[in-house]
């Protein structure tokens, strides 16, 4: 459960309010008591003793979430024992939780937090099934205290990338992950069979198997990585064998088939900046987020690389330049991936009740002319501290200040 | 996501082209008529050879005037004309202003709301030699078979028909220094580019251009020769002066004959060769380097052997030296956040270019990617805004410079385009909106006078030959 013991009373007056979920508001007050908004609008009442942010000129939104990128799991990607993302020697690694590999003291998670982006997934890596993704607010001293939800989402691969457990075929990999969700239906059916030792052999693991339940009952989402269209289709194919809830990632060339994506209502992480064609998507084009969000696809954006998650917000104005609307791209870095994840009533918008996560910015948050002012994550104030920032006074009169 | 799985592979892939180099300083940039006639010219009188070696064939694409009227002219020389004009004719800037006189048989471009600057230019780029679909067949930009390759010649790699070649255009690029990639410590030469469609390389070589020398230094070389060495920070130095020591010796050799001309001449060696070149201040070292303890151990290097390096690449520490890098006349090509993706740069700042400014260096701007290529103005706007909001002065102009005429400079080709002045080449963007903005598009290319690119005009939107004939 989150924890709001430093939380207090802030109201954040006089700003221009996205709450997402409605129009902007303008001199709008956004209160924040307990880690909770209770309250936005033009006629809050403001409790004595509250905590006065004056955001007259200001912008202010919720904090962006990041649905992608290793953060807390890897510090340096080039040093191997600071990652922890993958369950190596493992394709079917579905009761792989990355929860406990997650660092809190990690030094990429001020730097990121102080940029504006609250909330990020913390996403295994691996050939098939890669494991179980969390969700994490970006402030606590503990995992415990991090964790927004654990596991968010089970994740698989159907791109190029999960050949390898496939017999180095694509459709030799969705038969396998075919032949391992039929076997985890069938060990929930048989358990005393399995534990007599009377079934045969199982395409997994019992605890893979075992966590895999919940996807094939339509309770834990299944973020599948799918970017050519054959591979979209083929997910959107097993999805509905299975009655998954399917969130597909990558899809990049899911713009040459929106209509069939957003006829299933699945919803998409895309990383708009993400053009170079491969092998993988050769159609891979910059006007993906956009095309995908005209033909009526809920798209969420991402910034994979986990160092620089905080280019989100480059992302969403990269989307804009390329046909989404601003409204749609905002709603794409807050409120879209809390639908997609399941945590629409806790994240994604300032509405009473939501978890407390504001931001306030210098103005239009895609700009790079804007800053960040203030950043609060479950009510709580961030300093805009990190140690790039420490760098950065350290060194800004040389010699420098030992 | 798909990044996700193909994080590892990538993370190796920029990790080993991460490269770096420096070019000669004093070396003097030809003049513009001087490149337009350099064209298929015997090189530089001081080699060791005075046969043409695979001469640029570049030759301008015909084109009528173009007069672009009333825009936001950015000229990277200090000026913001509001409402202005430019005119270019033959390839070449005619005129800037507030009024210009055209021909009448110019095609005359609305800028209304619209903005124009310099061609952008990529100090550093493996556009051609990793191609693209990403592939074992298609990866030729590290000749990793020997720490000093400096025979080698990133030209000879260059594939034109890389279809990551229009999209940097789109972004608008017109010229680019394509590097061997940095798994050696001498990695080999550089090609310098106009981005333009073409058959061969030769029909893309910068007439007249100095040949850059890609060196590397730190993590990159220790570790892709940890068995046969260099395995160490002392080994890779040790490389870098065994070869230089070994040049020295050529050159005296070359230099003698070419002034006696008695009896046979040396036998060629292309790595002494090359090396020779920078010893002799006509190739400009571009040196990959990321820590600021390691740059100034390479400036001791080409102290000890009476080079410049022209520019340091990647150079995420500068920061922590910029008074040093000011001194030396050194620029540094860097990344505006890039950072964290191994342990030498896990120093890296927003506020690296804006700190080397104001120390009174010469930042640049790079990309080292595919991806990047296309947003050079962003990446530079976002390290002028981290640098304002941090209180360091950083003006418009300056920020326009790291990418287009710093990096002129950097490739000595600063007398030639990087600036829009009556003379220069006829390198010209035009934009949707602010080009620090991040919702500005490149709305039209022009390269040497031809429009090799047009947002809303099909016609002008060069495709490879590896992207037609597939059916979406």
């Amino acid at each position: 459960m989150i924890a709001f013991l430093l939380a207090q009373t802030i109201a954040i007056t006089g700003g221009t309010v996205y709450p997402v979920s409605g129009p902007k508001i303008d001199n709008a007050t956004v209160l924040i008591q307990g880690g909770r908004v209770t309250a936005v609008g033009t006629n809050v009442a403001i409790p004595a003793g509250a905590t006065r942010i004056d955001a007259t000129g200001k912008w202010v939104t919720p904090g962006l979430i990041d649905g992608a990128g290793q953060m807390g799991l890897r510090e340096i990607s080039a040093v191997q024992g600071t990652n922890e993302s993958t369950l190596r020697g493992n394709e079917v690694a579905a009761s792989f939780n990355v929860a406990e590999g997650i660092n809190p003291a990690s030094t990429l998670i001020p730097v990121t937090r102080i940029e504006g982006v609250t909330t990020t997934l913390a996403v295994p890596n691996g050939d098939l099934i890669w494991g179980q993704a969390v969700l994490i607010d970006l402030d606590g001293s503990t995992i415990e205290a991090m964790v927004a939800k654990s596991p968010v989402a089970m994740v698989a691969d159907l791109s190029e990338g999960s050949k390898g457990a496939g017999g180095s075929s694509r459709a030799g990999a969705a038969q396998r992950l075919r032949r391992v969700f039929n076997d985890a239906l069938e060990y929930a059916r048989r358990r005393s069979d399995y534990s007599r030792a009377q079934i045969q052999q199982l395409a997994a693991p019992a605890a893979d198997l075992d966590a895999l339940l919940p996807v094939l009952r339509g309770q834990l989402p299944l973020i599948v990585i799918a970017n050519r269209r054959s591979d979209i289709e083929t997910a959107l194919r097993i999805a509905r064998e299975y009655k998954l809830r399917l969130i597909l990632a990558g899809a990049a060339e899911g713009w040459e088939i929106a209509d069939k994506i957003a006829a299933a209502g699945v919803p998409v992480l895309v990383e708009p900046m993400d053009n170079i064609p491969s092998y993988d998507a050769l159609d891979i084009r910059y006007e993906n987020a956009g095309l995908l969000a005209r033909g009526g696809v809920k798209v969420s954006l991402m910034e994979t690389q986990t160092e620089n998650s905080r280019n989100l917000r480059q992302q969403a104005g990269n989307a804009v330049a390329y046909g989404m609307t601003w409204e749609q791209a905002l709603r794409a870095v807050t409120l879209s991936p809390a639908e997609a994840f399941g945590v629409a009533t806790q994240y994604g918008s300032l509405e009473p009740g939501k978890v407390a996560n504001v931001v306030v910015w210098t103005g239009d948050p895609f700009e790079f002319s804007t800053g960040v002012e203030h950043v609060f994550i479950r009510g709580k104030e961030i300093p805009l501290r990190s140690r790039q920032t420490e760098l950065l006074e350290r060194y800004r009169t040389l010699p420098p200040k030992y | 996501m798909r990044h996700l799985s193909a994080a590892l592979l990538l993370l190796g892939l920029a990790a080993g082209c991460a490269s770096a180099g420096a070019r000669q300083a004093g070396s003097t940039a030809p003049a513009p008529a001087q490149a337009s006639a350099a064209r298929g010219a015997a090189p530089d009188t001081l080699t060791s050879v005075d046969r043409p070696q695979y001469p640029s064939t570049y030759q301008r694409h015909a084109n009528p005037p173009v007069v672009i009227r009333n825009a936001t002219i950015m000229t990277a020389t200090g000026q913001e004309i509001q409402g202005g004009s430019i005119l270019f004719s033959g390839g070449r800037i005619v005129a800037v202003g507030a009024t210009v006189d055209a021909p009448a048989d110019a095609v005359v471009v609305d800028g209304t709301g619209k903005w124009v600057t310099p061609g952008v230019i990529d100090t550093h780029s493996h556009l051609g030699v990793y191609a693209a679909p990403s592939t074992a067949a298609e990866s030729d930009g590290n000749e990793a078979t020997n720490p000093v390759t400096a025979e080698v010649w990133a030209e000879h790699s260059v594939w034109p028909q890389d279809p990551q070649i229009p999209l940097a255009i789109a972004g608008g690029v017109t010229t680019i220094e394509v590097l061997p990639g940095s798994a050696n410590l001498i990695g080999g030469r550089s090609a310098i580019l106009k981005l333009v469609p073409a058959r061969s390389v030769q029909e893309m070589k910068f007439p007249g251009a100095h040949y850059g020398l890609k060196m590397a230094c730190g993590e990159n070389p220790k570790r892709v020769y940890q068995n046969r060495g260099p395995s160490t920070r002392m080994g890779n130095m040790a490389g870098y002066r065994e070869a230089f020591i070994q040049a020295e010796q050529y050159r005296r050799r070359w230099d003698k004959w070419n002034k006696d001309r008695t009896g046979d001449a040396p036998q060629r060696d292309l790595k002494l060769e090359s090396l020779a070149e920078v010893l002799r201040g006509n190739m400009f070292v571009q040196n990959h380097c990321y820590r600021a303890d390691e740059m100034v151990q390479m400036l001791d290097l080409a102290h000890e052997f009476g080079f410049k390096i022209r520019s340091f690449h990647h150079a995420v520490e500068a920061y922590k030296i910029a008074d040093i890098l000011a001194r030396e006349g050194t620029a540094v090509s860097v990344w505006a956040d890039w950072w964290g993706f191994k342990e030498e740069a896990m120093d890296g700042i927003h506020e690296n270019a804006a700190l080397v400014q104001q120390a009174g260096g010469r930042p640049v701007i790079h990309s080292d990617d595919a991806s990047g290529i296309q947003r050079l103005n962003q990446e530079a706007a976002k390290a002028m805004y981290y640098g304002r909001r941090s209180g360091i002065q950083v003006t418009r102009d300056q920020a326009l410079r790291w990418f287009t005429a710093n990096p002129a400079w950097v490739l000595g080709l600063d007398s030639i385009v990087g600036t829009l002045e009556p003379g220069k080449m006829a390198d010209v963007v035009v934009w949707s909106a602010d080009p620090l903005s991040v919702y500005a598009r490149a709305l039209q290319v022009y390269n040497d006078g031809w429009l090799v690119y047009d947002r809303n005009d099909p016609a002008h939107q060069p495709k490879t030959d590896f992207s037609i004939g597939r059916q979406p």
